[in-house]
């Protein structure tokens, strides 16, 4: 089991967790604007790298707060943890 | 006409069973709660606490006690006021009046959870056999207050008194039952 530290609680069991997917998907800012080609992959297309990845929890048992995390895919390690509106930390 | 309208606490059917373990449970059948929204830095927390008469805890996974209301920090903008029965609409018109026109809420949230008080030196040992938060005096002194996972059910866990033991647990009502279930049976292992 992960243990993730929540940027308000502290480090608990993944079981108290929501995961949210890839972290920073802006959404679009005309989406009227969009083909099906761009709207689809705005709406399904992802990142998958080996290594770093920004990621969305949800502390849901807890303090029921979004955050975001950095996660080595690798090795499950998390780099970093960061509140919602504050810019990606530099990770080694 | 017959009166139908009786109240029920969700542990009253437990309370015998409760009553026959190793450790202290009791429940506290119908205490006020209060769901509280605010800016922590905004005029409405400012004003709400000078009215309870204090600040509320802004510090995570903590709480505070003012006179006979406890207020939990649930989230960085919300709190869980907790006070004897039957206060609801008193405790909630004085929050009300302290918000006046700035911006938050208060909901009356008193028939969400029930309270549990669990006392006795061995309540560490049960409650570690379903949840992962550290309770030792050490990690969590009185006045800690964590949001987390008991055998699965989402509880609110209140440390009253660290050196005594006394903690106060709050449990959905839809799950106090699997609770009460939960903890006769981590207490059988305890033994006499």
């Amino acid at each position: 089991m992960l243990l993730i530290p929540c940027p308000w609680c502290g480090p608990r069991d993944e079981t108290e967790f929501h995961y949210g997917g890839q972290a920073h998907v802006a959404y679009p800012g005309n989406p009227a604007a969009l083909s099906d080609e761009e709207w689809a992959r705005y709406l399904f297309f992802r990142d998958n790298p080996k290594g770093a990845f920004a990621e969305r929890w949800n502390h849901s048992a807890g303090c029921r707060r979004w955050f975001n995390a950095v996660r080595d895919t690798a090795d499950n390690e998390i780099r970093a943890v960061y509140r919602t509106g504050e810019p990606r930390p530099v990770t080694a | 006409m017959v009166d139908t309208t009786t109240r029920r606490s969700p542990l009253a059917g437990q309370a015998p069973a409760l009553a026959g373990l190793p450790i202290s449970a009791r429940e506290l059948p119908f205490l006020t709660q209060l769901n509280l929204r605010a800016d922590p830095d905004g005029p409405a927390a400012a004003s709400i606490g000078r009215a309870l008469g204090g600040t509320l805890p802004v510090v995570p996974s903590t709480a505070s006690r003012f006179g006979e209301v406890d207020v939990l920090w649930l989230g960085p903008d919300e709190w869980l006021l907790l006070a004897p029965s039957g206060q609801e609409e008193a405790l909630a018109a004085t929050v009300r009046r302290a918000i006046g026109e700035a911006d938050g809420a208060v909901t009356d949230v008193s028939a969400q959870r029930t309270a549990v008080a669990l006392t006795g030196p061995r309540v560490r040992e049960v409650l570690a056999r379903g949840c992962s938060i550290d309770l030792h005096p050490k990690a969590a002194p009185a006045g800690s207050c964590v949001q987390t996972l008991l055998a699965q059910t989402g509880v609110t866990i209140l440390v009253r008194d660290e050196t005594s033991s006394d903690f106060l647990l709050l449990v959905r009502s839809s799950f106090a039952e699997y609770f009460a279930a939960w903890l006769i049976d981590a207490c059988a292992e305890l033994g006499e």
